[in-house]
């Protein structure tokens, strides 16, 4: 495959054969059910995965309404139980945790990397279909009764509650292997299907992300699941490991418990910062600050992520000795995360900055994130975790991070990729309008928890005392604003959908290789092998109002040249 | 530095408890001065980082904005110095948070030796605290200017004590005794929640904690536990009603809650959950407190935990003439 | 550079892979990983051991006796061998050696049928024994006059254990509980055996009896039938994928250069088989 002019690259694109990408390529459900094209999967996961977030985000607002007067609203105590725990496990399991790396870290790692697709294709597929059917094994618990344990099962309430605990396990057992195995793949793949000349210093930072994630989901899920299937073993058998009428320890199923769901906050928040890098450098046509810091941390992260579980944990009588080395280490992991976000911002220094949506949502990251970085230290510190533990200063701190850190830099990544997935643009008006009303709805429900809960409100509350209903109130009102900011993304992406300007190869600038293909990619990703240069070298591009998107000012340099056969 | 000089602020008003403030509830217990220090310490330093990187995330936006036609200046693509500074610093401030936490942490979890020591039993969902001499009672009544040691079990599931206004919480296991204390400097009433998710009635698993003032705490104690000698059987049996947790699933008014009303209940009729039915009389009283299995009331769950071995005969007598005279009887 | 000429026509390589090396290294690192992943799976098991058996020797010591060492040994070898055969099986792949590869399959297969069939004389053992996991443990004790039908009550009981550290240990010793569980809700658990001073349990009994089975004996055996129970279904999930490669070797799908899933399996079966070795050394042969 030689080239013969620089032009010709670009002119050779199949962005103007309308036929030719992966979408239209194949068509009916089943070509899709059954496809190996990680690229298919990654949109059917996204269905999925949005789908998910809406139901979660459904029974939020259940709850947030039933909480607008401190006694009953409009359900009785049991249900209300039933619909945090759905609300948990459902935005948890089905929502955040194959979140980022199923939807955008299919479609574009493979991209980025040049390859065809990723390393085990058929895996991938069994990655989703698993995916499937841990939900709706999951969501029938729904309808068998539902679950009131809280998405945590602690034990031993959870082993002798009356609810659909165990299709609910089984489903988030199921999901379990779906992340484990998409980790894997995703290993395999950075591993062993890198292009000519792109070493490990120099992948994209999105794509250390992912590999720093799927690390932390190989390791740490299969903890999940033995731990699922112990809970399971002790309804149905009462194997007695987490039951003291039995001779078990209810505080061991934590440690199990945590040992997971600690790092799984990891899984969460790494690719969000992934998606950061990518954001910042692109929207700020510069370089990225800190390469090898950035990826490092990510790293770091992954590793430390396995040592500070006992931090959830403070008030569950385990020693102080204990206690005091969870601390310890918990501040450790807060490091790296400081690193990237100072990283970050010297990114921006001497830029030239774009506020497009995907940057919107970029600086809300900042914002938010930090909040909930720094409402992370006042939990970490043993003195006054142990009077905010439990209360709603730790649900606004949770949700500072995972809302306003995954959700966004999610929602960021989204705007950003969106061109290449369906090969539309969306109205810049309205990712203008919906992010604000993302923005300030988010603070207007979340920042209020967090004085109810310094305040002393425990979480997970069906009533509640008088004085605290104006945080509920206001917090209850700011979840229907940020209901709305979603509404409105909703429509106008759906909107784009079938109306949207047709996307050229690469709207927004980046140096990736992603941006070297059509929006939308052919089957195949690309029309000709790829070279890995610089992903940041953002100077080699230049705006080409003709085809109002970036083309690089030497076509060749990505092109792995051959001469002759 | 503003961390300093708020320290020193608020070593004038430590001197007691803590006022409320914006973040925090007023802190009577000779810790809460110490925990809020330390929050108020966290929260300036989170402050000033926050405002530092939004500050700074705006000025960049406004002052490096695209301008048609201009790309980005060049600079630096990596500095370790900086990187170094940027690590550092904040390596340093959160040894300090850790360090200061630590230390709160010793002594929140060090009860003095001269404590005065009750016992907590948590059970879905109501508290129950035993004093030295046995008098059980559904409120955590306490001497002001005292160190109280609390010896907590559970009876059924994980339940959490936590106090606010003393800063303090502890999970409350079943199959093991955990302990807290405090130490209260203002006489007074503070709420009592339950902060571990329990089920149905968890967020009605609230309790009063009284603070005496000096002289009072062993004259209520004394008063309060000879109930059975000073008051009529009827009346002892209306307060073990309300201290044993009874009222928690069992209203006096006709309202059925988590259990059937008592309400005009005691002399007749009760239909069972197998079919049968039963008189409630003396015997069916007591089998129901003691065994409340045996003959489970139609229409109701299985949930009502047993007091076999937590009331004495007496008193269950005194129960009984209580619920005689919900119905008119006796 | 690589030439895609020749590669390209070959019906063994996947399209996104640049070579049969890349494809086949792809294949080894993901089984490598995968293991990881089942180490970790069985951690959090190995884990649940050594709590209790550093918080509660007696009890490990105790019920490792009604583990008949001599057919734990039987099954070791059983799997030792295997491990062998299913070897040889991916050495014959390689060398395109399809009937012996066939045979070592099978004779892999054989073993694992007959661990699983030693194992179920094991459980059926314990099952009209009645040692089994917690809340059905309701021991059968043979007092030498016929008596077949012992009550759990009859099961002689020891003094509180003294192994029981104070505040934070596991301490919840309950009567083991008879086939009929515990009614939800009414707690049956007594107070900690050591506790503070002046709330400490007087010391159940006296002590008088015989000391024999300790407090919460169930529990070894809920470890037990947990552990090898995990490790059963590993096997079985093996004896599948060994099917499947007969199915394979008769379909012709391996070859001098294309024997991956033989390896992938054997992988997987070696680690099956050290998973054995380990449970052997800990449940059986404990001092």
């Amino acid at each position: 495959m030689t080239v013969d002019t620089p032009g010709a690259a670009a002119a050779a694109s199949p962005a103007t054969h309308a036929h030719d990408n992966y979408l239209t390529a194949g068509r009916g459900l089943l070509s899709w059910l059954f496809t190996l094209d990680h690229k298919r999967i990654g949109v059917m996961y996204l269905v999925g995965i949005l789908s998910s977030f809406f139901l979660g985000g459904v029974f939020a607002l259940l709850v947030r309404t039933e909480l607008l007067t401190p006694g009953p609203t409009i359900m009785t105590a049991d249900t209300y139980n039933k619909m945090f725990t759905l609300h948990g496990a459902v935005m948890i399991f089905l929502f955040i945790i194959p979140g980022i790396p199923a939807t955008l870290g299919n479609f574009v790692l493979p991209l980025m990397l040049g390859a065809k697709d990723v390393a085990l294709p058929r895996l991938n597929l069994a990655s989703f279909w698993l995916w499937m059917i841990g939900a709706v094994v999951a969501v029938a618990s729904i309808i068998m009764g539902a679950v009131d344990t809280g998405w945590t099962f602690y034990t031993p309430y959870s082993t002798t509650t009356g609810t659909a605990v165990i299709s609910m396990t089984l489903g988030a057992f199921i999901l379990g292997f779906s992340s484990i195995f998409t980790g894997l793949n995703f290993i395999v793949t950075v591993h062993k299907l890198r292009p000519e000349g792109m070493t490990w210093f120099k992948m994209p930072l999105f794509v250390w992300g992912i590999y720093s994630t799927a690390i932390i989901q190989v390791l740490a899920t299969p903890v999940l699941g033995i731990t699922l299937l112990l809970l399971i073993a002790e309804r149905t058998l009462g194997v007695g490991i987490f039951d003291p009428a039995l001779g078990g320890d209810p505080v061991l199923y934590q440690h199990f418990f945590w040992f997971y769901s600690h790092p799984a906050v990891y899984i969460m928040i790494l690719p969000a910062m992934a998606i950061m890098s990518e954001l910042m450098s692109v929207f700020s046509h510069k370089h990225i600050f800190g390469y090898r810091f950035i990826a490092w941390s990510s790293i770091a992260i992954a590793v430390l992520s396995f040592l500070v579980w006992g931090h959830h944990m403070f008030t569950s009588g385990q020693s102080g000795l204990a206690n005091m080395v969870f601390s310890a280490l918990t501040f450790s992991v807060a490091i790296p995360s400081a690193v990237k976000v100072f990283n970050w911002l010297a990114t921006m220094y001497k830029g030239s900055i774009s506020l497009d949506t995907p940057m919107l949502y970029a600086l809300s990251f900042l914002f938010l994130f930090s909040i909930g970085g720094l409402t992370g230290l006042f939990l970490g510190a043993l003195a006054t975790d142990i009077h905010l533990h439990d209360t709603y200063f730790v649900v606004a701190h949770f949700h500072y991070v995972m809302f306003g850190g995954t959700v966004i830099a999610f929602l960021g990544g989204l705007h950003y990729w969106w061109p290449k997935l369906f090969g539309r643009m969306y109205s810049e008006r309205w990712g203008r309008i919906g992010a604000l009303l993302i923005f300030v709805g988010f603070n207007v429900t979340f920042f209020t928890q967090f004085v109810m809960g310094s305040h002393g409100m425990p979480r997970r509350y069906y009533n509640y005392l008088e004085q605290f209903k104006p945080y509920h109130q206001a917090s209850t009102y700011g979840s229907y604003l940020l209901s709305l900011g979603f509404v409105v993304v909703a429509g106008y992406l759906l909107h784009s959908l079938f109306r949207g300007e047709k996307a050229p190869n690469n709207p927004w600038g980046g140096a990736t290789l992603e941006w070297e293909t059509s929006s939308p990619p052919p089957s195949s990703n690309f029309a000709h092998e790829m070279l890995a240069g610089d992903p940041y070298d953002i100077e080699s591009l230049r705006f080409d109002p003709e085809t109002r998107g970036y083309v690089r000012k030497d076509p060749g340099s990505v092109l792995l040249t051959r001469v002759g056969a | 530095m503003t961390a300093l000089r708020t320290v020193g602020e608020m070593s004038v008003l430590l001197a007691q408890g803590t006022d409320g403030s914006f973040w925090m509830p007023p802190g009577v217990s000779t810790v809460a001065r110490h925990v809020d220090w330390l929050f108020n310490f966290i929260l300036a330093i989170s402050v000033f980082f926050f405002l530092l990187i939004v500050v700074v995330m705006t000025l960049f936006v406004i002052r490096y904005r695209r301008r048609a036609g201009a790309g980005a200046e060049a600079s630096a693509t990596h500095h370790t110095g900086l990187e170094l500074t940027w690590t550092i610093i904040p390596v340093i401030l959160v040894a300090v948070i850790f360090f200061f936490g630590f230390k709160g942490y010793l002594d929140m979890s060090t009860a003095p030796a001269n404590a005065y020591e009750i016992l907590v039993d948590g059970q879905k969902w109501n508290w129950s605290f035993t004093y030295p001499n046995g008098y059980v009672d559904s409120n955590l009544h306490v001497p002001v200017d005292r160190p109280v040691r609390l010896v907590m079990t559970s009876a059924d599931v994980i339940h959490s004590l936590y106090v606010p206004a003393f800063r303090i919480k502890q999970d409350v296991v079943p199959g093991r005794y955990s302990k807290a204390w405090f130490e209260a400097m203002e006489p007074g009433e503070y709420e009592l929640f339950c902060a571990e998710y329990c089920g149905t009635s968890h967020s009605g698993m609230i309790a009063t904690v009284v603070v005496h003032p000096p002289g009072e705490f062993e004259i209520w104690l004394e008063k309060a536990s000879n109930f059975l000698e000073t008051m009529t059987p009827v009346d002892a049996g209306r307060k073990l009603f309300q201290v044993r947790g009874c009222l928690q699933c069992h209203s006096v008014d006709g309202t059925a809650k988590v259990g059937p009303t008592l309400l005009g209940v005691f002399g007749h009729s009760q239909a069972l959950a197998d079919g049968s039915s039963v008189t409630v009389d003396e015997n069916y009283v007591r089998e129901s407190i003691l065994e409340p299995m045996a003959k489970v009331a139609a229409g109701y769950e299985p949930v009502m935990p047993t007091y076999q071995g937590r009331l004495k005969d007496a008193e269950i007598m005194a129960i009984i003439e209580y619920l005689k005279s919900l119905s008119g009887n006796g | 550079m690589t030439s895609h000429s020749e590669s390209h026509h070959d019906p063994h390589l996947a399209h996104h892979f640049e070579s049969p090396a890349q494809q086949y290294q792809s294949a080894r690192l993901g089984m490598w990983v995968f293991l990881v992943t089942e180490i970790l799976f069985f951690g959090g098991l190995f884990c649940a051991y050594a709590v209790y058996r550093a918080n509660h020797p007696e009890i490990f010591i105790f019920g490792h006796h009604f583990l008949d060492k001599g057919l734990g040994a039987f099954n070791t070898v059983v799997l030792i061998c295997s491990s062998l055969t299913i070897a040889w099986a991916v050495r014959a792949a390689q060398l395109k050696q399809i009937r012996i590869l066939k045979l070592m399959i099978s004779l892999t297969l054989v073993c694992a049928f007959t661990f699983l069939g030693v194992k179920y004389v094991e459980y059926s053992h314990k099952w009209h024994a009645g040692l089994l996991w917690a809340r059905s443990y309701a021991p059968q004790v043979d007092h030498g006059d016929g008596d077949h039908g012992a009550t759990p009550e009859s099961v002689q009981m020891a003094a509180p254990a003294g192994g029981e550290s104070a505040a934070g240990a596991t301490a919840a010793p309950a009567q083991p509980a008879p086939a009929t569980a515990a009614t939800p809700d009414h707690s049956n658990i007594a107070p900690a055996a050591t506790g503070p001073a002046g709330l400490a349990v007087e010391a159940a009994g006296g002590g008088d009896e015989v000391v024999a089975e300790p407090k919460n004996a169930q529990t070894f055996f809920s470890i037990y039938f947990l552990m090898t129970g995990l490790h059963g279904i590993h096997v079985l999930g093996g004896i599948g994928a060994m099917f499947w490669l007969l199915f394979c070797a008769r379909r012709g799908d391996f070859d001098t250069g294309h024997f991956t899933k033989v390896d992938m399996v054997a992988l997987y079966w070696h680690l099956v088989d050290l998973i054995w070795i380990y449970l052997f050394l800990l449940l059986y042969l404990i001092h």
